[in-house]
């Protein structure tokens, strides 16, 4: 019996042993800040400890279950007390707690640590995807945009094979100059979430209401990715996060490319969109922000998701169609998306709704439409 | 001597009434431990298969099984059933059935009462599990219930979790109540408190712990009821109240309850490993300190649970200090256990193997506790597979195998027959290598980044997560033969005698096997 | 034992016990929650300002500039277009700034909003005061109506010296419900 425990014990070590040296499969990352490089020596500093507790505690009672059995004659001894190796265990562990206490606090104030931003990004979590907001002293220049899951449908009902970076995979990332302090300034428009970077060591709930503050300086420039990690609901494994660490030439370079992004979307919404155009893009924005619940065929998931094709909005009055997307139906789980899509990608995606999947209205919602719609308003 | 107060005493006394009445109306405190650990028993194999369907459908990365709105009711239902109604049920039936026996009273101290608290929880329970069959489906905001997820955007089910868990609550103040007075009021003369077995001790120390925390449970969904049904706003920032101080609230109830899950179970092995080991537990009396400082400790930790919801400096680190604290009692105590083997003359029957792997696997469950503690480096453990794997270990090979190695070392006891050990080794063989591999894998899962609570991962996550679907269903099935160990033990078994274990100490085992119906009814005298 | 006697004790321990479980429940609710709402006042936790604040002290630090940095978001489905009109302003300590936010009720029925500030980084929210804010009021508006509302507010002289960049965080929420059924 002793020796089962003891190859069991000693299985367990080699597994624990192997994790030490093992890479971000089995360990916790080192990162590419500071901070996170800090974390990564606390970690196994404390787990370096544990071990060697581990081994000490264990080595003695593995020891006793081999040398001190019944049926190899042992007799038991009598004792049951004693003072001082009852004060030894109080203090010597206390004596380890205080080495484990003194690089934690410091590795705190680090991470406590204050100084001016390069740079602010408001990050806001929804259900279920990431709003990031550039702040600007200029409102022209502020630019704001959501960041959603791309990751196929058929890959994840595995119709399709799974790429990669199955589940964290953006369509637009953030993106960070490298060596700068960057400051965040996190919130939540419903319920909590919690936006976290292993690679940045940066996890800080998104609490609605509440503004939480957290900074990161990235050393190397590069992709990293994360996952919400607070409970959010139905799609809470849906709403990754992608960090693209670039230069600081090429963040400024893709700064001003956002920017005229921007002010090209304004005029967008006054140009003539063919049906074809809206169609393409109506495809595109149904995906990433319909179909999750509409299904890409539109057939819904009745009760709670209604089917859209052949429904009597997508084949009614366009104007109710616009109401429905851009102030959400009470009551239910469909959204306002009038804070959301730009007018173009409203346009769109109404324009695809009411052509798509047989149904053939034939009708073309222009952005001007939507434009108008809420001016009416 | 005592039997012979049992037999002088038994013939004025009638036993058990016949028929389901007995179990109905019954303020035996057998008969009620009887009931709650079937109740508990029963509810752990409800939780399991729930956990199942969880593993099942993160065998493999992708969505197979089921969706990701049903998903989560798994996890807020598994959660929920196992805390509330395996773990707490269990330990509430051991203790009805020896506490008394231990302190050599005749039964617990207010039997109607005793009765009452039992026959509420299936009641409560049943409305829980009815919620999966509601529009909407059944609570989905995970055990933890953080508002506004599980106020402004619950299903409608939240209702009926929020009586249920009233119920329970009571269910538990009144248990606890029942245990306190008992301990108070009824030990036999020479009982003094420093003699009384450790179990006696850990019961007494979290019965103080429910009647604090029960009642704080009870307010935070009171709360949450008034602020979905009667628009106050606690919780809602719309309205002036803040979601965080919903989890302090709930964590300020959240911690002690961790300890009441695993106090009773220091006093279980307390008992065990001195019986096997043949020798008197090392350290009794600071056994009963460390028991006591935990307690007191618990109630200042709770902050740990929310390093990332954004505290001031000083507040981290308070949390942090005071909750590495806690490692030095809990380390007396496994220390104590590990002295109380060395030197002993030590034997390896079902009930002690499940006592040392508890010493082992709540060990490195305390590891990952104490990793956890450290505030810098929770901000990467904190919400990931890390946290599921630390306190899966401290409460399956923790609070679940002693409740295990309860039964097995009391069975004789209870039924008056010896459990088939060969088919008990078998077990615990099983149930050591399933929580392992179910378990330790989910450690690295952790580590390498995937947070809790999701149903699809991604692909770097696979293989761990396929090792610890395996495990799962391999312990998930081994409890079948715990099942069957115990019924084969009642109808089958070898006839036990008085005292089975030539180690075990303590009144329980002056008296018959299977204990008579009505115990210590004249006081036995305790030297 | 006499079965009276042990009746009798069992009813000061049932008291007793019931009197500790029932002082918990009370204490959450009088006690733990306002213990939560004065430690958010002294510390500034989750960054939630004061009300209207009355000035006493009109001097202005004018060696330093503090930037103050606007953030105005919806919760949930709220549909209204929200926004500051200046997303930032620098200000000495002392100085009173007046700021707009800029909401425009999009639907086509009347809605009643409640904006939520946060200050961050929150050890500063007592050094923030507010002399006007439309915070401080419920916003009803028709069909269509849109209003700058108007935020007054001053940086406290004794801010502390590292801090030279706040961030105001509003968030609106839709309380038509609650405020028809008041």
């Amino acid at each position: 019996m002793g020796r089962s425990f003891q190859w069991m014990m000693a299985g367990m070590l080699v597994v624990l042993a192997t994790s030490a040296g093992a890479d971000w499969e089995m360990n916790m990352t080192k990162g590419v800040t500071d901070i996170s490089q800090t974390v990564y020596s606390l970690h196994m500093i404390i787990f370096g400890i544990c071990v060697v507790i581990g081994v000490v505690v264990f080595g003695v009672m593995i020891y006793s279950m081999i040398a001190h059995r019944k049926s190899q004659g042992a007799v038991a001894a009598n004792f049951h007390e004693s003072t001082w190796v009852e004060v030894l265990w109080t203090l010597i562990p206390f004596a380890i707690l205080v080495g484990m206490a003194i690089p934690a606090t410091g590795a705190l104030k680090q991470i406590y640590s204050k100084g001016d931003p390069d740079l602010t990004v408001e990050i806001v979590g929804y259900q279920w995807k990431w709003r990031y907001r550039y702040l600007s002293d200029d409102p022209s220049t502020e630019i704001s945009f959501f960041s959603n899951l791309t990751t196929p449908p058929e890959e994840i009902s595995n119709e399709a094979p799974k790429n990669t970076n199955y589940l964290l995979e953006v369509d637009e990332p953030m993106v960070l100059p490298v060596n700068k302090r960057v400051r965040f300034v996190i919130t939540a428009a419903d319920v909590i979430h919690a936006w976290w970077v292993p690679e940045l060591a940066v996890k800080k709930d998104a609490v609605p209401g509440i503004i939480n503050e957290a900074w990161t300086k990235v050393n190397v420039p590069g992709i990293y990715r994360g996952q919400c990690a607070e409970l959010c609901g139905k799609d809470h494994g849906f709403m990754p996060i992608v960090v693209d660490v670039r230069e600081q030439d090429e963040f400024d370079s893709w700064l001003v490319a956002k920017q005229d992004e921007a002010k090209k979307l304004a005029e967008l919404t006054s140009k003539d969109w063919t049906m074809a155009e809206l169609m393409e893009r109506g495809e595109q924005v149904y995906g990433t922000f319909c179909s999750a619940c509409h299904q890409a065929d539109g057939s819904g998931v009745p009760p709670a998701f209604p089917p859209l094709k052949a429904s009597p909005i997508a084949l009614g009055e366009i104007n109710k169609h616009i109401e429905v997307v851009v102030k959400g139906v009470n009551g239910t789980s469909m959204q306002a998306f009038g804070s959301q899509l730009s007018e173009v990608d409203m346009a769109a995606v109404i324009t695809y709704e009411r052509n798509a999947w047989g149904n053939n209205t034939g009708d073309l919602v222009s952005p001007m439409d939507i434009v108008n719609y809420n001016a009416e308003q | 001597m005592t039997t012979a107060i049992q037999n002088h005493s038994s013939h004025d006394h009638h036993g058990p009434a016949k028929g389901i009445g007995r179990w109905l109306y019954t303020t035996n405190h057998k008969d009620i431990g009887t009931m709650y650990l079937w109740f508990s028993f029963s509810m752990f194999l409800l939780g399991g298969a729930f956990a199942l369907v969880i593993r099942a459908e993160l065998f493999q990365p992708g969505l197979q099984l089921v969706e990701p709105e049903f998903f989560n009711q798994m996890t807020t239902m598994h959660g929920l059933i196992m805390v509330f109604g395996a773990v707490m049920p269990a330990f509430v039936g051991l203790a009805n059935w020896m506490i008394p026996m231990m302190i050599g009273a005749p039964d617990m101290a207010l039997p109607r009462m005793n009765n009452l608290s039992f026959w509420i929880l299936p009641f409560a329970f049943a409305m829980l599990a009815s919620t999966l069959f509601m529009e909407g489906g059944a609570p989905n905001f995970g055990w933890t219930f953080y508002a506004p997820l599980s106020t402004t955007y619950a299903p409608p089910s939240v209702t009926f979790f929020i009586f249920a868990v009233h119920i329970m609550g009571a269910s538990s103040i009144m248990g606890a109540i029942n245990i306190i007075a008992t301990i108070f009021n009824m030990r036999a003369p020479g009982m003094t408190y420093m003699k009384m077995p450790l179990f006696v001790w850990t019961w007494l120390i979290t019965a103080y712990l429910l009647i604090a925390v029960m009642p704080v449970l009870a307010g935070v969904v009171t709360m949450m009821l008034m602020d979905i049904h009667f628009g106050t706003s606690f919780f809602n920032a719309a309205g002036g109240g803040s979601p965080v101080l919903f989890q302090h609230v709930f964590w300020f109830f959240g911690h002690p309850e961790v300890y009441i899950m695993i106090l009773p179970a220091f006093g279980i092995v307390s008992a065990i490993i001195p019986a096997f080991s043949r020798k008197k537990l090392f350290g009794y009396v600071s056994m009963v300190y460390a028991t006591g400082s935990i307690a007191i400790l618990s109630f200042i930790v709770w902050a740990h649970h929310m390093f990332t919801v954004g505290m001031p400096y000083a507040a981290e680190v308070f949390f942090m200090y005071s909750t590495m604290l806690i490692a030095v009692p809990t380390g007396v105590k496994v220390f104590n256990w590990v002295a109380t083997m060395f030197r002993g003359s030590i034997s390896f029957e079902t009930p002690m193997l499940f006592s040392i792997a508890f010493v082992i696997l709540f060990t490195i469950g305390g590891f990952s506790g104490l990793m956890l503690a450290i505030a810098p480096a929770d901000f990467q453990y904190h919400d990931t597979y890390f946290v599921v794997a630390h306190f899966h270990y401290v409460l399956v090979p923790g609070a679940v195998f002693s409740i295990m190695a309860s039964v097995y070392y009391w069975l004789p006891k209870w039924t008056g027959h010896m459990y088939d050990e060969t088919l008990g080794k078998t077990h615990f063989w099983l149930s050591f290598v399933g929580v392992n591999v179910t378990f330790f894998p989910q450690h690295f899962i952790g580590l390498a980044g995937m947070p809790r609570r999701i149903p699809d991962y991604a692909l770097q996550f696979a293989d761990f997560n396929m090792i610890s679907s395996i495990g799962a269903f391999l312990f998930g099935f081994s409890q079948l033969l715990f099942l069957l160990i115990v019924v084969k033990c009642v109808i089958a078994g070898k006839k036990a005698p008085a005292k089975p274990w030539d180690g075990a100490e303590g009144l329980e085992w002056t008296v018959d096997s299977p204990a008579p119906y009505h115990t210590f009814e004249k006081p036995p005298k305790v030297e | 034992m006499n079965e009276q006697q042990t009746q009798v004790s069992h009813l000061g321990v049932v008291w007793k016990s019931l009197a500790v479980a029932f002082g918990m429940l009370v204490f959450v609710f009088v006690g733990l929650v306002p213990l939560y709402n004065l430690i958010c006042d002294w510390t500034g936790l989750t960054g939630r300002t004061a009300g209207k604040y009355e000035v006493t002290d009109t001097s202005i630090v004018e060696d330093r500039i503090i930037k103050v940095q606007f953030l105005a978001n919806n919760n949930g489905d709220m549909p209204w277009v929200f926004k500051p009109l200046e997303t930032s302003v620098e200000v000495h300590p002392g100085e009173a700034k007046t700021v707009y936010f800029h909401a425009k009720n999009n639907t086509s029925i009347e809605m009643v909003a409640q904006a939520v500030p946060s200050v961050s980084p929150f050890q500063i929210t007592e050094y923030f005061h507010k002399t006007e804010c439309f915070c401080f009021e419920q916003q009803p508006l028709q069909a269509g109506e849109s209003v700058d509302m108007g935020l007054q507010f001053i940086v406290d002289q004794d801010i502390p010296e590292e801090v030279n960049l706040i961030t105001l965080s509003y968030t609106l929420f839709d309380i038509t419900q609650v405020a028809k059924a008041n």
